[in-house]
């Protein structure tokens, strides 16, 4: 980030009662493990303090070793309290409180904000960033809890002893050999695979065509077919489930591929429509107009000209479509029998009657899968922004 | 331009020479049309598979076809009987249902009618259950009284056949027997029954042609067996002994020529000894519960075809004789659900602008690149199966979970008192405010986004303190975004099943639980569409909101 303020060192009375501060916190929960939390609190504070007096009274030129030896120590004193995770978190320890002391000892925090702010401002500003990334924490703990457990030996949902000491026998693969060998989960696999891109094919050459003609310029009831094709979006799940189950049981759809397939089609058209209306809104009109004067059928022209520019909206579109219907849940408890259990269904009745740490292993894949989608869509939505940069409007 | 336009005087041509206008119009309509064409695969599809369900669904909620569709005839003679009297129905209309529940029973439907009434009128279900094994019992009585002290060649089939049989045939009876199976069975019942009831016995002894004409189409098409060998269900017997009963029939047996004529008049000279034709007792017989004006008032008031009942269930209250009143106290759930699903949204949505307010400031205010890659940890719970993050929260919250054990670990909770955090609300508000949060974050951010930061500055040097510079300036101007984030999770959140139905436990569960159990688990279909209608009427009218203040289309997908 760049400098806005001319850094300096700061005094003694400010830098040294902060870190000791930072270190009566760290003290209260090692105190609190440990039994005592007052101990702890009047410990940390004095080791703070310490620390900070110690480290910043040689001058010049040994910060970087002097933060270096501060990790040893700590990793040292962490691995005589409790072995390697102590020692983790020692080193965790010793890297914050050496990087701590020399922000604010060499006046770094203040460099980045603008020369007039107050210092309650600037610890205002510090606080906020904290706040921030706690919630960011809480956003992304969840998915980072289930990926290390999901190696565990044993069948529990929580962390062993032996994981924690990071102890290899503590660590396996076998609820993904399970996943990949136990019948019902592969049987679920594979409805997954085959229901998800054939509701994704559908959807998308219907969603492109429909998109393409939303775009037409004169289009009318516009407003009410849009209202209508987006609607599978806005009606809760349930209702959704609800609808079919009764209205598919009625033309004996209920419990087939073909309604799955369906219904799940239904749920993913709104996100292509959405998308590839946007993308649509900044294609250029003359370039089919250029192609039928070239003497290009309408089939040429949309396959040859408008098909290759508007792609990544469609690819974008039809994977929201693919996750749509290989995470849906509901709809498919409901409109499908076992015949068509998909991985989320399995997942859903395993979290509900038997808990297996599959479930886990399986979860990772899908964060795996998850992350590769959004990738793609992440790519394909900075290419379609680079053309339409480069394209007449 | 060439000398020929200019000179042309009149309207302006296109090239082919039709008026420029009629031209440009036809080339108007043609593009709407192909518009159109396009549209339209689409939206018959969508029509199709989403609003024709839910359409149907809405139906549902007001459908109540059953009682009619299985005690018709029943149905009509309760027409003239005063519900908010003491006086049970009389003879006729026990008469009718004895006709109707037998034909239910053998067609095997009188139990579905008792379940959809005892959803109104507790233990009716049972009442229907055991009546309907009771029924043969009480035609047996003319049945054996008509073998064994008259002849025993009434107990044969082909007997009955040949004198039920005959020429010119009475279709209409026919038609009509296979009409009442239809509407009871739902299927077509079309196809050759082997039989036809002859014109003169048809006049002389009606009901008993009826009844013989259901059993014929019965045989003939359910069971796929010869009429004329299979013995006549007690029902007829019944029927023939009603008919005897009669004033006028003996007479007219008397002067009765066709096949079985000797038969029936020998019948006629001991019809003195005959038990007597009494429905009412026979029933008060089988169930003194038929006698209970409660459950002949249920009937009735579900007797017409389409009815506000789950409409009124659905928020607690039962249609009496007199009309919608309220339920008893115990029996009231739905008022609450509905309330609790409100309430937890709510909450829901403010802990998302509390947690999703910061974070939508911070990424809008830092310069693009780390904004970018801020974003990435908000896109990732999107990105992210909503069975993931449910199971990831179920391995934190739980009393063995991670969060436990960390506080364990701290000393902060005692090993043997860890916090219960999953199947109550909690759990459920917190999975739901973390399944929710990217969709407040994304519409805020992208409010912010437009938002100048010079703003905050100018107030700033014009003297305003930070909160003030916030609360006044800032503030206001991302209000689009909260209303946007505020409105998209609540309607998520008043319709989500999955997440409470894994950690909300008994009290952290919404109305679509409710639903879903009454679709899957206690059959009552009509309610789950009623309680599903209600939902779904909430929805859009906080959709047609959404549109008045964002916009369907600006709807936004990954930031």
């Amino acid at each position: 980030m760049a400098m806005m303020t001319p850094i300096h060192r700061t005094e003694v009375k400010f830098y040294v009662p902060v870190v000791a501060a930072f270190g009566a916190l760290a003290g209260l929960f090692v105190g609190t493990a440990q039994g005592s939390g007052l101990i702890g609190i009047v410990v940390g504070a004095i080791l703070g303090a310490a620390i900070a007096w110690v480290l910043t009274q040689p001058r010049d030129g040994i910060e970087k070793p002097a933060r270096w030896a501060l990790v040893a120590v700590f990793a040292v004193a962490g691995y005589l309290f409790g072995a390697i995770p102590g020692a983790v978190i020692g080193a965790i320890f010793g890297w914050f409180f050496g990087w701590l002391t020399f922000w604010l000892f060499e006046g770094r925090y203040r460099g980045p904000l603008a020369p007039y702010l107050t210092p309650n401002q600037v610890l205002w500003y510090y606080t906020f960033r904290v706040i921030c990334w706690a919630i960011l924490i809480f956003l992304i703990t969840p998915i980072l809890v289930v990926m290390p457990l999901s190696f565990n030996a044993e069948d529990f949902f929580t962390f062993t002893p032996e994981m924690l000491r990071f102890d290899p026998a503590g660590y396996s693969l076998k609820h993904y050999r399970d996943f990949f060998t136990n019948d019902d989960w592969q049987q679920a696999l594979r409805n997954s695979v085959l229901i998800a891109p054939m509701a994704t094919l559908l959807a998308v050459s219907f969603g492109t065509l429909a998109a393409i003609g939303l775009s037409q310029p004169h289009v009318p009831g516009r407003q009410a077919i849009m209202a209508i094709l987006i609607s599978p979006m806005i009606v809760p799940l349930i209702i959704s489930a609800a609808g079919m189950y009764f209205f598919y049981s009625r033309i004996g759809l209920q419990g087939t591929y073909l309604g799955v397939v369906l219904a799940h089609a239904a749920l993913g058209i709104p996100f292509v429509i959405i998308t590839v209306t946007a993308t649509l809104v900044g294609f250029d009109n003359s370039l089919t107009r250029a192609a039928a004067n070239m003497g290009a059928d309408p089939v040429t022209t949309f396959f040859r000209v408008q098909m290759p520019l508007i792609l990544p909206g469609v690819i974008s579109g039809g994977l929201f479509a693919f996750i749509t219907s290989f995470d849906e849940v509901v709809v498919v408890l409901f409109v499908g029998s076992a015949g068509q259990k998909t991985l989320p269904w399995q997942m859903f009745t395993g979290l509900r009657e038997q808990i297996s740490p599959t479930i886990l292993a399986v979860a990772t894949i899908l964060v795996g899968i998850s992350i590769c989608l959004l990738t793609v869509v992440e790519l394909l939505r900075r290419r379609s922004e680079r053309l339409r940069g480069m394209s007449p409007s | 331009m060439t000398d020929a336009t200019q000179e042309q005087t009149g309207p302006m041509v296109a090239a082919d020479g039709t008026p420029l206008k009629k031209s440009l119009a036809r080339s108007l309509r043609n593009q709407k049309m192909r518009a159109l064409a396009l549209i339209a695969p689409l939206l018959i599809f969508v029509l199709l598979t989403f609003l024709a369900p839910i359409f149907d669904m809405l139906f549902r909620s007001v459908e109540n076809q059953m009682v009619s569709d299985t005690l018709p005839e029943t149905v009509a003679a309760l027409d003239s009987w005063d519900a908010s009297g003491t006086e049970e129905p009389g003879e006729d209309v026990f008469r009718a249902l004895y006709f109707d529940l037998f034909l239910a029973a053998e067609a095997k439907e009188h139990t579905k009618l008792g379940t959809r009434l005892n959803y109104e009128q507790v233990g009716i279900s049972s009442l229907f259950r055991t009546s309907g094994r009771s029924l043969d019992d009480v035609g047996e009585v003319w049945q054996d009284w008509l073998e064994d002290d008259v002849d025993e060649i009434w107990g044969e089939g082909s007997f009955w056949y040949d004198m039920m049989s005959g020429e010119p045939a009475d279709e209409a009876v026919l038609d009509d027997a296979r009409d009442r199976m239809a509407t009871l069975t739902g299927d077509s019942m079309r196809g050759d029954i082997g039989f036809a009831p002859g014109e003169a016995i048809s006049a002389l002894l009606p009901r008993t042609a009826r009844e013989y004409a259901a059993f014929a189409v019965f045989t003939a098409i359910e069971d796929e067996d010869v009429v004329a060998e299979e013995d006549p269900w007690e029902a007829v017997y019944a029927a023939f002994a009603y008919d005897l009963s009669q004033p006028g029939t003996a007479d007219a047996i008397g002067s009765y020529t066709g096949t079985g004529a000797d038969q029936l008049q020998a019948v006629v000279a001991q019809l003195d000894t005959m038990p007597p034709v009494d429905f009412k007792a026979a029933f008060a017989a089988i169930d003194q519960d038929w006698m209970s004006v409660e459950n002949w008032a249920a009937i009735k008031v579900y007797s017409s075809r389409y009815t506000s009942g789950y409409f009124l269930n659905a928020v607690d209250m039962q249609l009496g004789p007199d009309g919608p009143e309220a339920r008893p106290e115990n029996q009231q759930i739905y008022m609450m659900l509905f309330r609790r699903t409100l309430v937890m949204s709510l909450v829901i949505t403010f802990s998302c602008i509390a947690l999703g307010y910061p974070v939508a400031w911070l990424l809008a205010n830092l310069p693009a690149r780390r904004a970018n890659l801020l974003m990435i940890l908000v896109l990732l719970p999107f990105w992210t199966s909503l069975l993931v993050r449910t199971s990831a929260w179920k391995v934190m919250l739980q009393q063995q979970g991670v969060i436990n054990d960390v506080l364990v670990w701290l000393g902060i909770v005692a090993d043997d008192a860890r916090l219960v955090m999953i199947n109550n609300q909690f759990g459920t508000i917190v999975a739901m405010t973390h399944i929710l949060l990217p969709f407040m974050i994304l519409p805020l951010y992208s409010v912010m986004q437009t938002i100048p930061p010079s703003y905050l500055r100018a107030a700033k040097s014009l003297g305003a303190n930070n909160w003030t510079a916030f609360w006044r300036v800032y503030f206001p101007q991302s209000v689009p975004g909260i209303g946007a984030g505020s409105i998209l999770v609540f309607i998520l959140a008043i319709g989500y099943y999955i997440t409470p139905e894994l950690v909300g436990g008994t009290t952290g569960t919404f109305i679509s639980n409710r639903i879903a159990y009454h679709i899957s688990s206690s059959l009552n279909w009509g309610l789950a569409a009623a309680l599903g209608t209600i939902l779904l009427l909430v929805v859009l009218l906080l959709y047609w909101v959404y549109d008045r203040i964002v916009g369907i289309d600006n709807v936004k997908l990954g930031g």
